[in-house]
């Protein structure tokens, strides 16, 4: 479903080189953790994924189900399925937040040629999901994120991707900031998305979250590539020993 | 001394001065009208059309960017249309010809004609004072309007929308009300174009609001085009009075829309919320006087600008508070959102502070739109165009959303996706 092969990235602004010849492979029906050290580029390559164009690839190509999506702006490639679930998710005053779910659910139907949803369909949808997510119908009526505490925020992007239905979820660290119940909630909600035909990206640095969403494949990123791929059991040897000798191995 | 050369007239203070002329026998009133029409327009001819070096018209050029006179079509045809929201009761001026019947109970309505023709006008019609071009522009040609007032106590129920419809020619027109003592109600005048042919409407809406009255004003302009845009709004507001004017310009080719306020009743409140959006070859300008003459009263004022292509937009506002206003409380912020390399706009906000107990401030910001804001958006699958028409959106509707009718709210919303999805 995903294949990056040999990235090279840069800040465009600067030209500082984040992502140093990245490679890794992600098939359908899969789950695959991202793990690495702070700084390591797992947050720049998921915007890189999303089409953000504060980076420039200079090297290499990512091919989505095949074809290369780097021409591809974010719009475009969202619409294709790529959602990225924020590490930071973004405040937008002034913007409701049914009618940016509204918006997005209907530019992406656009996008793929189906109609658009009427409204009691999309009010029916967008109720369902939230309660499964334990979202207030208040939060719903604020500015899209305005104001939500952190664990929320967390929600509202997991709430996004419910609804937007995609077909790669990249998640950057949307465990972290959220309470214990919560963090069940939110992987509750990535589980309910497993399926063979949808691939889910799970960036993270905890075990716990891995308890609950148990990955197929776990890759360390550092400085910018994969350094070492591995099973699931791989995230345990990290959790018990940190990311020295792994470092160490590929210096 | 420097002798004063007049300037040779440009075509359209020719066309003006021809226009008169030719309406001589036309137009309405009675000799004290007559009289104060031939004032006016001596005195129009004498200054000429003002000029950047007339201090209130400094980046407003009339003169220069008043390039023709459409003449006047008593004929031109124009069709009422529905109500911005429905239930409102509706006063319309269709073509430059004001009807007064329509009115809810407690408004007493006459036409401004009525008032020209006999003479009760005559009073009104003198200008501000020297750079007051639209009222001598308008005090020379007025031919109608609605003269209107709402009894004490009376409190309006549903908006009352003054429907002005134009289609080509020129209307000048003029809109005296008086909201009596704690009298309540929301005016919307909502200026209209049909059809693409050029025209010249001057519009003066004198409003007196009346101790412990609350009233709503919304200035909706949708003119066309191509069309010139002359309007003023002058209030006097009472003691413990409230006044919230609204002002959207969605239209125009020319538009300079003048307020001017004089805060004469203590414990009184005034806010202007303006929205201003600038497209094309349009040049759009809101100018603002305000006036605080005595103790205890607060006034806020917020404008919002979007300006897309070749547009240029101003804002000048003053506010002036006097020796005695003691305790005025006085915002001012004027934000703007550049959307092309091309379009500009010139903001002068200026305070003039004669009381030494009072708080007042102003701000003006220029900004662009987030790209944070635009990459949150389109990650999510909506496309650049719709995800910046949202932000634009976001900016102005913070304002729209202040006032408390949501069939108002709707319906200016509406007018701004409509303005949005044309332009952006
Ligand atoms: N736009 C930018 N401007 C400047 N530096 C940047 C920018 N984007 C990324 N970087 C730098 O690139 C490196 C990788 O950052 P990134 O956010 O991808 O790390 P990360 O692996 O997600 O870290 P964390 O685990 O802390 O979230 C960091 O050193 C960061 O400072
Ligand atoms: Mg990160």
């Amino acid at each position: 479903m995903l294949e990056i092969k040999n990235l090279h990235a840069r800040i465009a602004e600067d030209g500082t080189e984040i992502i140093r010849g990245l490679n890794l492979t992600v098939k359908a029906g899969e789950v695959a953790a991202i793990m690495g050290p702070n700084g390591s580029g797992k947050s720049t390559l998921s915007y890189i994924l999303s089409g953000r164009e504060d980076y420039e690839v200079t090297e290499g190509d990512i091919l989505y189900n095949g074809e290369s999506i780097l021409e591809l702006d974010a719009s475009e490639r969202a619409a294709k399925g790529i959602f990225l679930a924020f590490q930071y998710p973004v405040e937008i005053p002034g913007v409701a937040t049914m009618q940016f779910l509204k918006v997005a659910m209907n530019e992406q139907r656009k996008y793929r040629g189906e109609s658009e949803l009427s409204t009691p369909d999309f009010m029916r949808r967008v109720k369902e999901a939230a309660a499964e997510l334990k979202i207030s119908p208040e939060m719903l009526k604020r500015p899209l994120n305005v104001g939500f505490s952190g664990g929320e925020k967390k929600r509202a992007e997991v709430l996004q991707m419910a609804l937007l239905e995609p077909k790669l979820c990249v998640l950057d660290e949307t465990d972290s900031g959220l309470d214990i119940d919560a963090l069940k909630i939110v992987a509750d909600g990535v589980n309910a998305l497993r399926s063979p035909d949808r691939a889910v990206i799970v960036i993270t640095h905890y075990q716990r979250l891995l308890d609950y969403i148990v990955p197929d494949t776990v890759h360390v990123l550092y400085k910018g590539q994969v350094i070492k791929s591995g099973p699931k059991e791989l995230a345990h040897e990290l959790e018990a020993n940190g990311y020295a000798d792994i470092i160490g191995a590929a210096a | 001394m420097t002798a004063h050369i007049p300037a040779p007239m440009t075509a359209a203070e020719s066309a003006l001065m021809d226009a008169y002329a030719a309406q001589l026998g036309d137009l309405p009133g009675d000799g004290a009208v007559l009289s104060a029409r031939d004032t006016l327009l001596s005195e129009l001819k004498a200054a000429g059309l003002p000029t950047r070096r007339v201090e209130a018209w400094h980046y407003t050029d009339l003169r220069a960017l008043l390039r023709t006179v459409p003449t006047y079509d008593a004929t031109a045809f124009v069709q009422p249309v529905e109500p911005l929201t429905a239930g409102s009761a509706v006063l319309r001026v269709l073509g430059g010809h004001a009807d007064a019947s329509g009115a809810p109970e407690g408004l007493d309505v006459i036409t401004y004609a009525q008032s020209l023709l006999d003479g009760s006008a005559a009073g009104d019609l003198a200008a501000r004072g020297d750079e007051d071009a639209i009222g001598r522009l308008n005090g020379s040609f007025v031919r109608d309007g609605l003269e209107v007032s709402l009894a004490e106590d009376s409190v309006l129920a549903q908006p009352l929308e003054l429907q002005i419809v134009q289609s080509a020619g020129q209307s000048h027109l003029r809109f005296p009300f008086t909201f009596g003592a704690r009298s309540k109600a929301t005016v919307i005048e909502r200026h209209l174009s049909q059809g693409d042919t050029a025209s010249l409407i001057s519009s003066v809406s004198d409003l007196i609001i009346e101790d412990g009255a609350d009233v709503t004003w919304i200035l909706v302009q949708e003119q066309g085009a191509s069309d010139t845009h002359l309007g003023q709004l002058n209030f006097e507001l009472g003691a413990d009075a409230q006044f919230r004017l609204f002002v959207i310009n969605a239209g125009g080719k020319l538009v300079r829309q003048e307020v001017h306020g004089v805060v004469n009743g203590e414990g009184s409140d005034f806010k202007l919320r303006a929205v201003n959006l600038m497209g094309g070859e349009s040049h759009t300008d809101l100018t603002f006087t305000l006036g605080h003459d005595v103790p205890n009263t607060t006034s806020t004022e917020i404008i919002r600008n979007v300006v897309f292509d070749r547009a240029r937009g101003v804002f000048q506002g003053q506010i002036r508070v006097a020796q005695d206003a003691q305790k005025t409380d006085a915002k001012m912020a004027c934000n703007t959102l550049l959307l092309s390399d091309d379009a500009d706009f010139s903001a002068k906000p200026e305070l003039e502070i004669f009381a030494d107990d009072v708080q007042c401030g102003h701000g003006a910001t220029v900004i662009d739109l987030n790209p944070t804001h635009l990459y949150y958006l389109q990650a999510r699958g909506i496309p650049e165009k719709r995800a910046r028409q949202m932000l634009v959106n976001a900016f102005v509707d913070e304002v729209v959303e202040e006032l408390e009718d949501e069939a108002v709210v709707a319906a200016l919303e509406g007018i701004i996706e409509t303005w949005l999805d044309r332009h952006a």
